[in-house]
C-alpha cells in the first residue's frame, strides 16, 4: 500500500511532464513511422504496415529511381526557391515599411497581410481558380509560382516584422553619427542584423511552398509537384522511395532551422535584442500571428 | 518631410500590396461573379445574377456543412486540452529541454502535411497493431474499423493542427508574469482558484488565437476526410473540391466558397472586436515605430 501511495504522489508530482511527454510523442509519431517504414521491406515496393518482412536500404540505395517521383521533387524545388526569392524580398520590404514608417492606410494594409492568413486555403486555391477561368490562363508552373508567394508574403511579413520590432536602433544611428549613408547604413548595419528574422522568413516560405497541397491542386494544371505526386499514387498505393525522400527532406529541414535558430541566437546576443519581444525562437504561423 | 521622403513606404509596400490585390482580393471578385452565373458545363455559364447559387449550395449539402462544424469543433476542442499543458510545461517546467520541446512541436512542419496524414492511414489502417490494441481495451468493436469514421477523421484533423494550438498558448504563458499566480496564492487562494482566477483570463489571447488558427483551417480541411474518412465523412472542403475540380459546377462551388469565407471574416471580425486587432495582427509595433 505505501509503494502504491507514493507511486500515486510521484505521479500526482509529475502529471505535467508525463502528459507533456505523452504529447510531444504524439506529435512526433508520425514522423517516426515514415522514417523507419523507408527502411521495411515490402513484396510490392508499396506501402504497408509491418516490418515483418525484414530491414532493407534498398529503397534508400534507389531513392532517386522513380523518373516521375524525380521530376515532381525537381518542379517542387524549383517552384519552393523561386516563390521564396520573390516573397521574402517583397515581404521584407512590407514589414520594413510597416515597421519604421507612419502613413495612411497602414490599418488596411495590416488587414490584407492577416485575412489571407485566416483564410481557408480551399477558398484561396478556389478564388485564383475563379481568375485564371475566367481569362482562360493555362494553369502550370507559372500559375503555381502566382499562388505560393501569394500565400507566403503575409507569413513572411510576419516574422520579419518581429525581428524589427525588437531592434535596437542605437547601432543605426551610431553609424549615422558616424557618417554613414542611410544607404550604407542599411548595408553594414540594418541588413546584416536582419539576416537572421530574414532567414528564417525565407526558410518558412520555403517549407510552406514544399509541403502545399490544397492550394496547388486547384491551380497546377498539368504540373505535378512532390505533394501532387503523392496524392496521384497516394489512391494506388504509396511507393517506398516517397517515404525515403519524405524523411530526407525532413533532416535537411530540420537541419537549416537549427542553423537558422543558432544564428537568431548568436545575433540576439550581438544586437542585445530585447529579449522580451522575442516571445518565439523559430516563428511559425501559428505563434506569428498570436504574438 | 518632403514629399519624396512621404512616399518610401508606399515603394517600399508597393510590390507587396500589388501581388495580394491581384492575386487575393481580385480573385476574390470572380469568384464572387462566378457565383451569381447559371447554366451548365456543356452550354456554358452566363452571369445572370443567379443569386439562388446561395441557398442552393447551402440546401445541397447541409450535411456536410454540419459535419465540418462537428468535426472541426471537437478537433478544436482536444487540440486545446492536449496543447494546453503541454504550453504550460514548455513555458514553465522544460528547463534546459525548452528549444528541444518547441523544436518537436514544429517538428511535422517539416514533413510533408500529405504524407503526414498517409502515415496515420498507415497507423490506423486495419492490420495496425495500433488497431488491435484499441479492439482489446474495447475501445473499438473487435470486428471495427478505425479507418473510414468520423474518430480517424478528428483524430487527423487533432493532430494536423495541433501545432497551431500550441505555439499561440506558448507564446502567450510565456509572457506571463508568474509572480501574478504567487501574489494570488500569498493572499489564499488554492492552486485551483489562481488557475481559473488568474493564470487562465490572464492566457485567454492565446487560447483564442490557437482556437481560430486551429478551428479555421480545419474547418475548410479536406485532405484528412479524403485521405482517413470514407464516403460518409466528406466535409465542405470535400464538396468545394469536387463541385470545382470534378463535376465543374463552378457557380455552385463558387457560391459555397464565398459562404465559407464571409464565415471565416464573421469569426475573425467578432475576434477583432473582442480581443482587438494587436493580438491578432502581431501589430506590437504601435508603440515602439
Amino acid at each position: 500500500m505505501a509503494f502504491l501511495s507514493r507511486a500515486w504522489a510521484w505521479l500526482r508530482r509529475n502529471a505535467l511532464p508525463i502528459y507533456a511527454g505523452l504529447a510531444v510523442a504524439y506529435m512526433l509519431i508520425p514522423i517516426a513511422v515514415i522514417a523507419v517504414f523507408s527502411f521495411g521491406a515490402t513484396p510490392k515496393g508499396k506501402l504497408t504496415f509491418g516490418l515483418d518482412n525484414g530491414f532493407t536500404t534498398e529503397y534508400w540505395r534507389s531513392a532517386f529511381s522513380l523518373p516521375d517521383l524525380n521530376e515532381a521533387l525537381f518542379t517542387s524545388l524549383r517552384l519552393a526557391a523561386l516563390a521564396t526569392a520573390i516573397s521574402t524580398v517583397i515581404g521584407t520590404l512590407m514589414a520594413i515599411a510597416l515597421v519604421r514608417h507612419r502613413f495612411r492606410g497602414r490599418r488596411l494594409t495590416n488587414l490584407l497581410i492577416v485575412i489571407p492568413m485566416a483564410t481557408p486555403e480551399v477558398v484561396i486555391g478556389a478564388s485564383l481558380l475563379s481568375m485564371f477561368i475566367y481569362y482562360t490562363f493555362a494553369l502550370g508552373f507559372g500559375t503555381l509560382l502566382i499562388a505560393h508567394v501569394m500565400f507566403s508574403i503575409s507569413f513572411v511579413v510576419v516574422v520579419v516584422r518581429s525581428r524589427l520590432i525588437g531592434f535596437d536602433r542605437h547601432l543605426e544611428e551610431a553609424a549615422a553619427d558616424l557618417g554613414a549613408t542611410p544607404l550604407a547604413t542599411f548595408r553594414t548595419v540594418t541588413l546584416p542584423l536582419l539576416a537572421p528574422g530574414i532567414l528564417a522568413a525565407g526558410l518558412l516560405a520555403f517549407s510552406l511552398s514544399i509541403d502545399d497541397f490544397v492550394i496547388s491542386n486547384f491551380n497546377s494544371g498539368t504540373t505535378v509537384t512532390f505533394p501532387l505526386y503523392v496524392y496521384g499514387v497516394s489512391l494506388r498505393g504509396v511507393p517506398v522511395q516517397v517515404n525515403v525522400l519524405a524523411t530526407m527532406l525532413f533532416g535537411l529541414i530540420a537541419i537549416a532551422v537549427s542553423l537558422v535558430l543558432w544564428q537568431q541566437r548568436r545575433a540576439e546576443k550581438m544586437a542585445s535584442v530585447r529579449p522580451e519581444q522575442e516571445a518565439m525562437p523559430m516563428p511559425m504561423p501559428g505563434a506569428a500571428a498570436a504574438t | 518631410m518632403s514629399l519624396r521622403q512621404r512616399l518610401v513606404p508606399y515603394w517600399l509596400l508597393a510590390p507587396g500590396l500589388l501581388w495580394l490585390v491581384v492575386f487575393f482580393v481580385v480573385p476574390m471578385y470572380f469568384m464572387g461573379e462566378l457565383s451569381l452565373r447559371s447554366g451548365s458545363l456543356t452550354s456554358g455559364y452566363t452571369f445572370d445574377w443567379a443569386w439562388s447559387n446561395f441557398p442552393d449550395s447551402l440546401s445541397g449539402h447541409t450535411e456536410q456543412i454540419g459535419r465540418s462544424f462537428f468535426y472541426a469543433g471537437t478537433a478544436t476542442l482536444l487540440a486545446l486540452l492536449i496543447a494546453y499543458p503541454l504550453a504550460y510545461a514548455i513555458a514553465f517546467r522544460a528547463g534546459r529541454y525548452k528549444a528541444l520541446l518547441l523544436f518537436a512541436v514544429i517538428a511535422p512542419f517539416f514533413t510533408t502535411y500529405l504524407i503526414r496524414t498517409i502515415a496515420w492511414k498507415t497507423i490506423l489502417s486495419d492490420s495496425s497493431p495500433v488497431v488491435s490494441v484499441l479492439q482489446t481495451l474495447s475501445l473499438v468493436p473487435s470486428d471495427g474499423r478505425v479507418l473510414a469514421t468520423s474518430g480517424a477523421v478528428i483524430a487527423g484533423l487533432t493532430y494536423n493542427f495541433l501545432p497551431f494550438m500550441v505555439l499561440p498558448l506558448y507564446a502567450n504563458l510565456e509572457r506571463l508574469d508568474l509572480s501574478l499566480v504567487e501574489a494570488a496564492k500569498d493572499l489564499y487562494s488554492s492552486s485551483r482558484q489562481a488557475f481559473l482566477k488568474v493564470t487562465l483570463p490572464l492566457t485567454m489571447p492565446g487560447i483564442v488565437a490557437g482556437v481560430l488558427l486551429t478551428f479555421i483551417p480545419a474547418f475548410g480541411d479536406y485532405v484528412n476526410a479524403q485521405i482517413l474518412g470514407g464516403t460518409s465523412q466528406a466535409m465542405v472542403g470535400n464538396v468545394i473540391q469536387s463541385l470545382y475540380l470534378n463535376q465543374r459546377n463552378y457557380p455552385e462551388a463558387a457560391a459555397l466558397s464565398f459562404l465559407m469565407m464571409a464565415l471565416i471574416l464573421a469569426i475573425v471580425t467578432v475576434y477583432i472586436r473582442f480581443a482587438g486587432t494587436g493580438a491578432f495582427m502581431g501589430d506590437e509595433d504601435e508603440e515602439t515605430a
